[in-house]
């Protein structure tokens, strides 16, 4: 009856949108109203609501995580950890994937239409945070009513997400499964974020954000953007083996600048398909709110007084190879765990694929995140 | 009661009903699984390697990656009912500093160890002249993760100096308890029970 009932509601599904007239109040003084939030929901919520899962994405992802992409026709992002039989099952949860505020997959973003100039707000869009990101959730989760979440995962900026929930809504969430992540971002990460921005600052073509008219976009520079973040999510060992310095449909050197080596090739198709599907003020937007993050400083600078009203178990995994966010931020969000006397785990794991791992083949992944979550049903 | 480890039997047996405990080298958290389903015990592990780990994590156990010689810093004082640590201390950089931060940790610690001093490794070493390899310490001298060697009278003279103080202890002998008398010579292995 349950699922009957769950099924007819139209806030339940693939492909959802909703209008929600907020305000949602923001860190940085702004408001935001009215704010669309474009989710995927899979499985069925459980009587007592105890079931939900909401997983977050991470910087270019989106809410299309165990069902086809509609633009790239490819399969959804997390399959090998959400679907039937796997950790995170629609069978027995009610799985929640919401497209971030700020992106451009349906959520509110740059490219929505300002009510005040029935335009579309470019960069009068105001500057958001992880936490906002997080507020906007919290909007639709009340919209679902989920007055309470069995867990919260995601990896890297999901990641951010996740750690951040129990911080913002202490009786809201359970358990929070924070992978491949930080508790804040570091010189290095802001570094590269800002390659990225200014590559697309700088392509003629964004015009101060304000391409969305005629549709002629800075796809160069976001390109560009794309293939310099894209080498911070491999390893060295990963990159090696799977290019080498293996030449490109060519048996030698063409003393030009061509994209001769394999690697050059495959940067370049992973930058120009991104910008068939990401939208350049988007990605400024979203790296500004990575880049601002920093959970200690909204709490006078000690990170174990963030997680002293916390409630949630906590489950922190991080991979060997990523270089991104190495093992070491996870250290130092368990130790603030630690020292704030909450239940937390922690694992480093072993890939050769670097920060991505968490989205590749990751099988001992998979055991501690099933594990994790079954100790919850006690 | 279970199919634990004979000392993490003796253990199992002596911590108190629902209270919070601390493993130090949990392994797989055997351990921490028996306390958690048989005395309600909120348990937390701290554990070097990383299968392990996630083989604990995987029980549904709190457990946390990290190395006993640098990571019990982390945690307040007084957070835990007890802190154990089983066969780990042998393999500990600093045994001493490890056992003071076990015992501002927690309220009290169990600390087992092998003991070195059994007279099989006696006499291994007086006839035979080589570092003993027996049924309890399998390993070689070049392959051992046991790098700082104890005996039971070693652990009672460090206690003594510290101003420890014993509130309980067994011994074993393959397997089995066996009687104090004579501990440092006939026990293969020994359990205390301490407070600062």
């Amino acid at each position: 009856m349950a699922h009957a009932a769950t099924n007819m509601d139209q806030r339940f599904g693939t492909g959802r949108r909703v209008l929600l007239q907020g305000p949602l109040r923001l860190d940085s003084g702004a408001a935001l109203s009215p704010v669309e939030i474009a989710y995927e929901t899979y499985g069925t919520l459980a009587p007592d609501g105890r079931n939900a899962i909401l997983i977050c994405h991470a910087l270019t992802g989106d809410q299309y995580v165990a069902s086809t992409h509609p633009l790239t026709g490819k399969p959804g992002w997390w399959t090998r950890l959400v679907g039937e039989g796997l950790p995170i099952d629609p069978q027995r949860h009610f799985i929640v994937c919401a497209n971030v505020l700020g992106s451009c997959m349906g959520s509110s973003g740059p490219a929505s239409i300002d009510p005040a100039t029935a335009e579309p707000f470019g960069m009068r869009f105001p500057v958001i945070t992880i936490a906002d990101m997080v507020r906007a959730q919290a909007l639709l989760l009340d919209h679902l009513g989920i007055e309470r979440l069995f867990a919260v995962i995601g990896g890297s900026m999901g990641g951010m997400q996740a750690l951040t929930w129990p911080t913002i809504f202490p009786d809201r969430v359970e358990a929070a499964i924070v992978i491949a992540s930080t508790a804040r971002h570091s010189a290095q990460n802001i570094a590269f974020h800002e390659v990225g921005r200014q590559a697309i600052m700088a392509d003629p073509k964004w015009r101060g954000g304000a391409y969305y008219d005629d549709g002629d976009v800075p796809a160069a520079g976001l390109a560009v953007a794309r293939m310099a973040a894209h080498i911070t999510y491999l390893s060295e060992a990963g990159l090696t083996e799977k290019f080498g310095r293996r030449l490109q449909a060519r048996d030698a050197k063409t003393f030009g600048f061509d994209a001769d080596f394999q690697v050059e090739s495959y940067l370049r198709h992973q930058g120009l398909s991104f910008v068939e599907r990401f939208d350049a003020n988007s990605y400024l937007y979203i790296t500004r709110a990575m880049d601002y993050y920093d959970i200690a400083e909204d709490h006078g600078g000690a990170l174990a007084a963030a997680f002293a009203a916390t409630r949630a178990r906590f489950c922190l995994i991080s991979f060997d190879t990523d270089w991104l966010y190495p093992t070491a931020e996870s250290r130092i969000i368990v130790h603030a765990l630690n020292a704030a006397g909450r239940e937390a785990s922690f694992v480093e794991l072993s890939s050769p694929f670097g920060h991505d791992s968490f989205l590749l083949d990751a099988p001992e992944m998979n055991r501690v995140i099933d594990g994790f979550l079954r100790a919850g049903r006690r | 009661m279970t199919d634990l480890r004979p000392d993490l039997e003796i253990i199992a047996r002596h911590v108190r009903e629902g209270s919070r405990v601390l493993d130090v080298g949990c392994g797989d958290g055997a351990l921490m699984a028996a306390l958690r389903d048989l005395k309600r015990v909120d348990a937390r592990g701290l554990e070097l390697n990383a299968d392990n780990v996630a083989a604990a994590v995987a029980r549904g156990l709190s457990v946390v990656q990290g190395d006993a010689d640098t990571d019990l810093g982390y945690y307040p004082d007084r957070s835990f009912d007890y802190a154990i640590l089983s066969q780990t201390l042998q393999t500990t950089r600093r045994p001493d500093r490890v056992i003071e931060a076990l015992l501002r940790i927690g309220s009290r610690a169990f600390v087992s160890f092998p003991n070195f001093a059994h007279w099989r490794g006696r006499m291994a070493l007086l006839f035979g002249g080589r570092m003993p390899v027996t049924r309890l310490l399998p390993e070689r001298w070049y392959d051992t993760l046991n790098i700082h060697h104890l005996t039971i009278d070693d652990f009672r003279a460090l206690v003594k100096e510290r101003g420890w103080q014993i509130e309980a202890q067994w011994f074993l002998k393959g397997g089995r308890e066996t009687g104090g008398a004579n501990a440092n010579l006939l026990a293969e292995h020994a359990v205390f029970l301490l407070k600062a």
